[in-house]
């Protein structure tokens, strides 16, 4: 019983220290940034957004197979199903570009978020 | 088929590794294997509805549900890895000091394996939905090249396996006297470097919004997407750009269990001691 009851003090603690920060889901401010992908392309290839504010991005994949959005610099990792969209929130950047890319077609589907 | 090897392996070695791990730390443990092949089976058919419902999945909770998701059951897996080590900290030392609660501690500690089945089956869901879903998209896309990409997946899935016996046979050259330091400590990095992940599932979800920033950027000098970085990643949970968020957390992580354990360890040892005293 007493592995039970550390347990018990272990997970009280974790479900304390997950519900004591809750912000709102997306930043108010966030610049919009959207891309399709279909034939396993970005488009725009070089989407554009301001440097210093928080940026959600938007991809519509509009092919049937699904992709993995990706990108190392801007630290984000999400499967997209076919025909399916998903939101990423981006950290405010300075101004460069930012390649992404369809983890499951990484030498052919890329594209790049340039801030400036 | 090089291809679709390279994508199925690269998922395929953090989950390998974990397995090879855990079937080093629980070496010997009655039933351990048989709990480990559990956790992996149930990892096998988790990874599968996963991606079965990966629409569904990204859709719920205003579409925050695969970041949710992914950061609960690393979350899960942190939980289960903090808490054996802490079981290890306060029955391992009872176990080698006193043979007559050999048969209790190997009875108890079933139970903290279940704990390590879990984290086999959180690896294995994890890495393989990934794989499902880049199998499913090889199906979806049916054509004279899918036998070829199915046999390179295959092949990545058998490399993947020789991940885990390459590290439990690693492992297990360690004389079993230190084996228990080491693996003590693989655990606590690994749990850290978990918890770090999980972090940054919650910062791309738009959840936590605070300490977003890099904090050290050596992708020029060691990237985590090159082979060894993706080794160090899942053992010491190696990161080339993380944000301070994440560092906070896994810092947390590894003062967390070193306090835990040292508070049971040592509550143990006393408890222990006074017995004795108390029987001599």
């Amino acid at each position: 019983m007493k592995t039970a009851r550390q347990f018990s003090i272990l997970a009280a603690g974790l479900a304390l220290a997950l519900s004591a920060p809750m912000p709102a889901t997306v930043a108010q401010d966030a610049a919009k940034v959207n891309v399709t992908l279909k034939d396993h392309k970005f488009s725009p290839a070089e989407p554009t957004a301001p440097a210093g504010k928080p940026i959600a991005i938007e991809v519509v994949n509009l092919d049937s197979t699904p992709a993995e959005f990706e990108s190392k610099a801007l630290r984000v990792e999400k499967v997209i199903p076919g025909g399916g969209k998903i939101t990423v929130q981006v950290r405010p950047l300075s101004p460069g570009r930012y390649r992404f890319f369809d983890d499951y077609h990484e030498s052919t589907t890329e594209g790049f978020l340039v801030t400036q | 088929m090089l291809g679709a090897l390279i994508i199925v392996f690269r998922e395929v070695i953090e989950a390998g590794l974990i397995v090879g791990i855990v079937m080093a730390v629980t070496k010997g443990v009655r039933g351990s294997r048989l709990v480990i092949a559990a956790g992996v089976t149930a990892g096998v058919v988790g990874a599968s509805l996963v991606a079965a419902f990966a629409g569904a999945i990204a859709e719920a909770l205003a579409g925050v549900g695969q970041e949710i998701f992914n950061a609960s059951i690393l979350l899960i897996a942190v939980v289960m890895l903090i808490w054996h080590n802490v079981w290890m900290a306060s029955h391992g030392r009872e176990l080698a000091a006193d043979v007559k609660r050999v048969g209790e501690a190997v009875r108890t500690g079933s139970r903290s394996v279940l704990a390590l089945g879990v984290v086999c089956a959180v690896a294995v869901m994890r890495e393989g939905s990934e794989i499902a879903l880049f199998m499913y998209g090889l199906g979806a896309s049916a054509g004279s090249t899918s036998a070829e990409l199915l046999i390179g997946s295959l092949l990545g899935l058998a490399a993947g396996v020789g991940v885990t016996a390459l590290t439990y046979l690693g492992l297990a050259t360690i004389p079993q006297r230190r084996l228990f330091a080491v693996t003590t400590a693989l655990i606590s990095f690994l749990a850290a470097g978990l918890a770090s992940q999980a972090v940054l599932f919650l910062q791309q979800a738009g959840v936590l919004t605070m300490m977003t920033e890099t904090a050290w950027d050596t992708s020029a000098i060691l990237s985590d997407t090159s082979l060894i970085g993706r080794v160090l990643h899942t053992l010491i949970g190696y990161s080339d750009e993380p944000s301070t968020l994440q560092v906070v957390a896994y810092v947390t992580t590894l003062a967390v269990i070193v306090v835990l354990t040292k508070a049971f360890g040592s509550r143990r040892a006393t408890t222990a001691k006074g017995r004795h005293a108390a029987a001599g």
